[in-house]
């Protein structure tokens, strides 16, 4: 469109050369090509992970699949029900300390935190954020499955939460810190004290903001595979005990890629499928409420 | 009038009386930064003091220190004294919550609670301090909108966020929401500068009616709002006070030629 317009701008205008906007039109064109096909490009992987992951592992999803433990190698059907239970129960002990630990970091960097305290609290969450998630997980192998003398969920989760807490921290501490301070003053000016202008104000106004965030964390704790291995160690039975060892789903793909069984095969993809599923879900929920959140601080 | 009456009537002017501000010696800092110099002014009850001077004079700052709202930033210093009911609220034994609860304030910016519906916004202090019933707060939003020349405007729009009205809607909004904590003393930053002519008006009929009940403290950096609605004026310049007096004096014949100077429009 605007290359028409720039031709009959040329065309009315007959002191400036046509060659020379055509040159420019030409180039114009070219650069705008090269940067569709990048950005177009930057889509394919996923589209293509999807799509593989589909086309090898959808064979492998049928009702046994969620609700059967595993059949012995080589024989047919079996699931991994104790895969899926275990990432729920993993994860959810992960949430259950990873979001409290998290939000009150972020509320005390965000509200209170000033001088040597709050940059070492800000620095240990960089830190971890870039620590290598088999680390964490040797880590807490030293420190938590050897004094329990077992692996455990609740080391898994320990592990996990290493992991999602500064997630959560640096994130929930950006969205505050979004929370313009002229609500914070007018609370305040109420004579409401400042503990309830941050639960009663600032908190429900970051709402939804906040809740990304732990999606985002959660998201990443689901699909860690090193940290659970070194900790929860895996399971091939259906266990809710918290202090057993459990299984976990990207662990469950990690040991059946690497047998021989093509079944076991099928069911690593049929894995895949679930764990990208829902990770898809998290993190487009997570984009969906984020956006909602910025229309509703402006 | 009766023996009751009297007795009454007395009550109540004893009442307002002490709701009387004075400010003495009063010096201000953000850092290393002096914003307020050896400050002194009263705000009398059931009058509106405005404090006039151009952009950086000082004078939101010196509002800010009468409910204790300075410190709140970060670097803030105080020292001096400011009395209200003849007890100094920087004293250590105070809390500058309580100090808060009976000195309102309202902001230059209209800042509504976004979350909360026009019906909770203007009992939010009331809400999230003390534990009325539904009822209750219903009529004290009511009540409070009612004061705030609001209610009528917004009757049919309680439950809508309090960010929908507009910004002269809102802003009256806010100054019912500080008016539903019952406080005694009134604090104004420029509660109209971001206003149009026609909700500037409204405001200014709001403070004159405001003044029978609260001792009223407006900055304002327009000279013709502080001529119409004030009682006391305080002229101040780089932090400190040139002049204090009624509004009257202070615009047709003050002491000080730079009074004179900024009110003329020679600067400022």
């Amino acid at each position: 469109m605007s290359g028409a317009a720039v031709a009959t701008a040329g065309a009315r205008a007959p002191g400036l050369s046509r060659s020379m906007s055509r040159s420019r039109r030409v180039k114009d064109r070219a650069f705008r090509a090269s940067l569709w096909a990048c950005g177009f490009l930057a889509l394919l992987p996923l589209a293509f992970i999807v799509w593989y992951v589909l086309v090898k592992g959808v064979s492998a999803l049928n009702l046994d699949f969620f609700t059967k433990e595993p059949a012995a190698p080589g024989e047919p059907g079996g699931g991994i029900v104790q895969s899926f239970v275990g990432t729920a129960l993993i994860v959810g002990m992960a949430i259950g300390m990873a979001v409290p630990l998290g939000m009150l970091a972020a509320i005390y960097l965000s509200e209170y935190g000033r001088g040597r305290l709050a940059s070492a609290v800000r620095f240990v969450a960089e830190i971890l954020l870039s620590t290598p998630s088999i680390v964490a997980g040797a880590f807490i192998w030293a420190v938590v499955v050897v004094a329990m003398g077992t692996f455990s969920a609740l080391a898994g989760a320990i592990a996990l939460t290493v992991l999602m807490w500064p997630i959560i921290t640096r994130a929930t501490e950006e969205i505050l810190r979004l929370v313009p301070q002229e609500l914070r003053e007018g609370a305040l000016a109420l004579g409401v004290p400042r503990w309830k202008t941050i639960a009663r104000v600032v908190i429900p106004t970051a709402g939804s903001g906040i809740f990304t965030a732990i999606m985002l964390a959660v998201a990443r704790g689901m699909g860690e595979t090193a940290p659970i291995l070194l900790t929860a160690l895996g399971q091939d039975f259906l266990t809710t005990n918290p202090v057993a060892p459990a299984d976990a789903v990207p662990l469950r793909i990690y040991n059946y890629a690497r047998t021989p069984v093509l079944s076991q095969h099928a069911i690593a993809w049929g894995g895949a499928i679930v764990l990208l599923a829902a990770v898809l879900v998290l993190s487009i929920t997570a984009r969906f409420l984020a956006n909602r959140q910025q229309r509703r601080i402006r | 009038m009766s023996g009751v009456e009297a007795v009454r009537q007395e009550a109540l002017t004893d009442d307002l009386g002490s709701r009387r501000i004075e400010v003495h010696d009063l010096n201000a800092w953000f850092g290393s930064l002096q914003a307020l110099r050896d400050v002194a002014v009263v705000a009398e009850p059931q009058a509106v003091t405005s404090i006039i001077g151009p952009s950086g004079c000082g004078k939101s700052t010196l509002i800010r220190c009468i409910n204790r709202m300075h410190e709140e930033v970060l670097g803030a210093r105080v020292s001096g004294k400011v009395l209200f009911d003849g007890q100094d609220i920087y004293a250590p034994d105070v809390d500058p919550v309580e100090v808060r609860r009976r000195i309102g304030m309202v902001f230059q910016r209209a800042n509504p609670f976004p979350t909360m519906s026009v019906l909770d916004n203007a009992v939010a202090g009331l809400k999230m301090v003390g534990r009325l019933s539904r009822g209750e707060l219903r009529r004290r939003s009511e009540q409070a909108l009612r004061q705030a020349g609001l209610w009528d405007e917004v009757k049919d729009r309680l439950d809508e966020p309090g960010g929908k009205l507009s910004g002269g809607q809102q802003q009256r909004l806010c100054i019912a929401r500080a008016l539903a904590v019952e406080p005694e003393v009134l604090l104004m930053d420029e509660p109209a500068s971001a206003l149009d002519p026609a909700s500037t008006l409204r405001i200014e009929e709001l403070i004159q009616d405001l003044k029978t009940q609260f001792t009223v403290v407006l900055v304002t950096h327009n000279m013709q709002q502080a001529a119409r609605v004030a009682d006391w004026t305080l002229f101040m310049l780089y932090g400190q006070v040139v002049e204090f007096g009624p509004t009257r004096k202070i615009f047709t014949s003050p002491d000080d030629k730079r009074t004179e100077d900024y009110i003329t429009g020679r600067f400022g």
